[in-house]
């Protein structure tokens, strides 16, 4: 039983200068044998195996992680939380995960620091205008909340903009999603992982998967770097190498892994209280509780698993940055770092069984996957656990491709590729 | 980031190139005669490896020519260049 952090427990373990917390979570080596596996300890991971033990009643599961938990894009991305997708399944997807973050600091006893401070999107042409508009229609007519905003209204909400119409790429105007904001990533990893420990998860760290064993269409288990582990069920939630662990299993996905890149500068004093985001000059920027500003850019047009993308990027982000908020022209950027993502044809991920019995993904979340992490986790667990989708996650299935009845999401997804 | 060596300019940033992704993905001969799934493996299906993939590049921003490139994708290094129309290398 995991003691319940509080401001009590806080100043209780102040008296021993914070060297008797319990441990988080347990460091196990694997049993021979799981109910299920799920391949990836990052948030969709860990959340997918905390919603499994929770509401599907199974307890021998174990997460395997090639690395540390959270140290993939969980740890990478610049953590905006938004809802406002364009399709009905989308919104019906996104803003279950958006309702679940809503109560999650709660639920875990973990602060993940879920602040909805609002996203902006802007719109820099009559294009955009029309675009935008439709998807605040869209998203009222599906219960999210989005209003249009003309330009004073832009620079009433965040003034540090620049909206005079001389600049290359003007100010037409914006959508704002008021439940939007941001929540501290490495916390939803580890609030996941600790709920998880408590319930009897398994938190393999530093063990690679090496091949998945099949008999027939039926899957045996895994091969791993901490040998055989036997398995009817596997999810699998490996981001950017999906791809990698489907060929084990002879399967071949409709995603390109391409890297994503982000940075932070200096820390300096509140002076954006939101997210702004904008898609056609591809600059979007928020500041985190410590005084940073996170910047995201794009991704490289070519396939790679470097996590690193390329400086002609950042500096086409960076100089729509400076013509959109000049009074950032002389803050020095401290770290930039790149990712990972898995990206689906149609800016959709895939939630899905697949045609081998036991085998299940996770993947294609692309550019946007950490807003919906807890949705994403309590979808899965319920697609392994009774081996169908739930009806919120049926749309992303992966016969989608076969049957043409994609979840066209460019528009929405706000990064370019 | 990386350079390119285009085989009709030199070598170059690769910012001047567009990837075209997977090499060797042959349009159908006979389109009529697909079925879904084949249409699906046509358009959709990518190997996305981590290592030695085979792409079609363009140099979008120089001679506007195709060209084909083994490049490993877990270091951006590239192994070798050829033309449209030639067979993969044996590497």
């Amino acid at each position: 039983m995991k003691n319940k952090y509080s401001i009590f427990s806080l100043i209780k373990n102040a008296f021993s200068n914070h060297e008797n917390w319990q441990r988080a979570w347990r460091d196990p080596e694997p049993k021979k044998e799981y109910d299920a596996v799920i391949v990836g300890g990052g948030g969709h991971g860990l959340a997918t195996a905390y919603y499994l033990a929770k509401k599907h009643n199974l307890k021998n599961i174990a997460v395997v992680e090639k690395g540390w938990i959270g140290g993939g894009n969980t740890g990478r991305n610049t953590t905006i939380i938004r809802s406002n997708y364009l399709w009905d399944a989308s919104a019906g997807l996104y803003d279950h995960a958006l309702k679940i973050w809503e109560g999650l600091s709660q639920e875990l006893n973990y602060n993940v620091m879920f602040s909805q401070r609002g996203v902006m999107n802007l719109a820099h042409n009559l294009q955009d205008v029309r675009d935008l508009k439709r998807r605040t229609h869209a998203n009222r007519l599906n219960g999210i909340d989005a209003v249009w905003l003309e330009t004073d209204e832009v620079k009433k909400f965040c003034p540090i903009i620049n909206t005079s119409q001389d600049i290359r790429y003007p100010v037409l105007g914006g959508t704002l999603q008021k439940r939007a904001g941001t929540a501290r990533h490495d916390a939803v990893a580890w609030g996941y992982a600790r709920g998880a420990d408590e319930m009897g998860v398994d938190i393999i760290q530093n063990c690679e998967v090496k091949g998945i064993k099949r008999i027939g269409d039926t899957v045996e288990g895994l091969e791993t770097t901490k040998g055989f582990i036997k398995t009817k069920k596997i999810g699998v939630v490996a981001a950017g190498h999906s791809s990698v662990i489907a060929n084990m299993a002879g399967l071949k996905l409709p995603l390109e892994s391409k890297p994503l890149q982000a940075l932070v500068s200096e820390p300096v004093k509140p002076i954006i209280d939101t997210v702004v985001m904008s898609n056609a000059v591809h600059a979007y920027v928020s500041q985190s509780d410590k005084g940073e500003l996170v910047i995201g850019a794009g991704t490289d047009s070519y396939v790679s698993y470097t996590q690193k993308g390329s400086f002609n990027i950042v500096e086409d982000t960076l100089k729509a940055i400076l013509e959109l908020y000049p009074i950032f022209s002389r803050m020095k950027m401290l770290r930039q770092w790149g990712g990972i993502v898995d990206i689906c044809p149609d800016a959709s991920p895939i939630i899905s069984k697949t045609s081998i019995k036991g085998l299940y993904f996770n993947c294609g979340w692309g550019t946007g996957g950490f807003k919906a992490t807890p949705g994403s986790g309590d979808l899965f667990a319920h697609t392994i656990a009774n081996d169908e989708p739930h009806k919120l996650n049926a749309a992303f299935n992966i016969n989608r491709f076969v049957s043409g009845d994609l979840v066209d999401e460019h528009g929405a997804a706000a990064v370019a590729h | 980031m990386f350079l390119i060596n285009c085989p009709y300019c030199g070598e170059r940033d690769q910012s001047e190139f567009v990837s075209g992704g997977e090499a060797h993905i042959a349009r159908p001969k006979q389109p009529t005669e697909l079925n879904d799934d084949q249409w699906a493996e046509f358009l959709f299906m990518r190997k996305n490896i981590k290592g030695v993939q085979f792409e079609r590049w363009n140099h979008v921003h120089g001679c506007r020519k195709w060209f084909n490139v083994a490049r490993d994708t877990s270091n951006d290094k590239i192994e070798k260049i050829y033309k449209m129309g030639e067979q993969p290398p044996k590497l």
